[in-house]
């Protein structure tokens, strides 16, 4: 075989693994679509249908008839809503404090915050309940959030960012009368908008993305969030492939939309840490 | 001032339940998960004598190493390939960030459809080439499979950004000095750029155990109270099993899971710190 023969079949090679492993990852996403709007006969004949036979919008509708999704997907938006605005305010406050304030035990403190996210959450879930449940807080938006008002993950973030700013902008800090606030939120929050987005693309995220914690502290349907709900679907004796598929392909409608959009953020929330 | 906030959440939430998992690890619990008396290292001493508790061990080794082992491996595989200049290659990055969009339970969801032993497409594809219909949640043999290969699509696409992301930052001086040295395709690649990606690829090693560690959702979904002969119960969904599921409420059990749990997390962020440290230190 001469060289330029072996180097065609090996690029053609090259596609078709990657066009393999491609298809292998996208199908999942297209079946979930494709089902969300399948009549039951597609789904359930065998073998089963891979392209619609029809639209079927019912199906969205019926959704809500089996589960309070439209309940749950406000639930969704609120807590998530809330969760990535307080931790973008508390990680504000508190990388600015260790990076334009003089601090006592600043190292220290700051090693505590590291420390933070070494600790697995579910390995602390269990006090965390007994704490909410304790105080009489389960199925509520309270249970939904407190615990997540604040995060280490945000404010390292944010801390690197500060740290690059020229050393005359921190000295502004200082010498400008303007108080600390003012200043954090006329100078610094502006000139660090990309660090801020990506965190709270990354807060969103996870923040919706919520499972354990949610199944724990609520059990009311009207109380539980959007995965909650939509797992459930799965659960009920009644399962039907297409109230499931249409559950989902709603559920992952505001996250698709982040994931196409909103990509270069997540990107940067998602790789910061692991290149340099 | 500013930092008020922040430790407040820290301590109720992180560092009082910390100290609270040790304490509940060492009491009994009556059937309301209310903490009763003190037993000392009780739950341990019968967690470590329980064949149940290696058993879990086991499951969680296995689950680890076939989600890690193919998923970082498979991303190294396919971000070599679309380094081989080839067309398309923003449709392939496309594709395999998609997963990114879907939550554990919206994945675990569909594939659980997938997965429908009467229905599902997984059996309705072995059936059009003539083979017999799989259990892939209800046989023994094959739930966790099931499980790991969510896991795995659920985690591809962040692997492969990291490592496309590793292989856009090595200096294309580098690179070319290789090409100029005769190295080309699969020798370029094995003996130049993978050494280059060490970095990233002992990140996501450290990384994707933790994450397949603290693995949940799945299996609740997938595998409630672990499957088919508990072959799907792992560490982390022991703690919801033995403290929650089905009104189980032996929270001091869960804790005692939690806190071995803990162990091995921080002794793998350790060993991430530690070599991460001397790799800087060296260079």
């Amino acid at each position: 075989m001469s060289a330029t023969a072996r180097d065609r079949l090996a690029k053609v090679l090259v596609y078709l693994v990657l066009i393999a492993a491609a298809l292998a990852v996208v199908f999942p996403v297209y079946y979930a679509l494709a089902g969300s709007v399948m009549p039951t006969r597609d789904l359930t004949k065998a073998p089963p249908a891979l392209v619609p036979s029809g639209l079927h919008p019912g199906n969205f509708a019926d959704v809500f008839d089996a589960v309070p999704l439209g309940h749950q997907y406000l639930n969704s938006v609120v807590v998530a809503g809330i969760i990535t605005v307080a931790q973008v305010v508390t990680s504000l406050l508190a990388a600015y404090a260790f990076v334009f304030l003089p601090l006592k035990w600043r190292g220290a403190v700051f090693g505590l915050f590291l420390a933070t996210l070494m600790i697995p959450w579910e390995a602390i879930i269990i006090p965390n309940y007994k704490t909410i449940a304790n105080a009489h807080l389960a199925n509520t938006y309270f249970a939904l959030v407190l615990p997540f008002l604040a995060s280490a993950f945000g404010t390292f973030m944010l801390r690197q960012a500060f740290l690059q700013f020229p050393m005359e902008l921190r000295d502004a800090a200082r010498i400008d009368g303007s108080g600390h606030l003012r200043f954090l939120w006329r100078i610094v929050v502006p000139v660090s908008r990309p660090t801020i987005a990506a965190i709270a693309v990354y807060s969103f995220l996870s923040a919706w993305n919520q499972y354990f914690w949610p199944l724990l502290v609520t059990d009311k349907p009207k109380m539980q969030t959007l995965q909650l709900g939509m797992s459930q679907l799965n659960n009920s004796e009644s399962a039907d492939p297409r109230l499931i598929l249409a559950g989902v392909a709603l559920s992952v409608l505001p996250t698709l939309l982040l994931v196409i959009f909103g990509q270069k953020f997540i990107v940067k929330g998602l790789t910061s840490g692991a290149v340099k | 001032m500013f930092l008020l906030p922040s430790l407040a959440v820290f301590a109720v939430f992180i560092l009082y339940p910390l100290v609270e998992s040790f304490v509940l690890s060492t009491h009994g619990s009556d059937i309301f998960g209310n903490s009763s008396r003190y037993v000392g290292f009780k739950h341990f001493r019968d967690l470590f004598s329980d064949s149940d508790f290696y058993k879990v061990l086991g499951t969680t080794a296995m689950f680890t190493v076939l989600t890690v082992l193919p998923g970082v491996l498979g991303a190294l595989v396919l971000v070599l390939l679309m380094e081989s200049r080839i067309r398309g290659i923003r449709i392939f990055r496309s594709a395999f960030a998609l997963p990114f969009a879907f939550s554990a339970a919206s994945a675990s969801v569909i594939f659980a459809v997938i997965y429908n032993p009467a229905v599902g497409i997984a059996n309705g594809m072995l059936a059009h080439v003539g083979a017999k219909p799989v259990g892939w949640l209800t046989d023994p043999k094959w739930v966790l499979l099931s499980v790991v290969v969510v896991q795995i699509w659920l985690t591809l696409g962040y692997n492969v950004l990291v490592l496309s992301a590793g292989v856009a930052a090595i200096p294309a001086d580098i690179v070319e000095a290789a090409r100029l040295d005769g190295a080309k395709g699969w020798r370029l690649h094995l003996s130049v750029i993978v050494p280059l990606l060490s970095p990233q690829l002992f990140f996501l090693t450290v990384v994707s155990t933790i994450n397949s560690l603290q693995a949940f959702t799945a299996i609740r979904v997938l595998a409630p109270e672990g499957g088919p002969g508990g072959k799907a119960m792992t560490l982390v969904y022991a703690i919801y099993n033995k403290g929650f599921e089905n009104g189980n409420s032996d929270l001091g059990t869960a804790s005692a899971y939690a806190i071995v749990l803990l162990f091995i997390v921080l002794i793998l962020t350790a060993i991430q710190f530690g070599v991460l440290e001397r790799k800087v230190f060296y260079r």
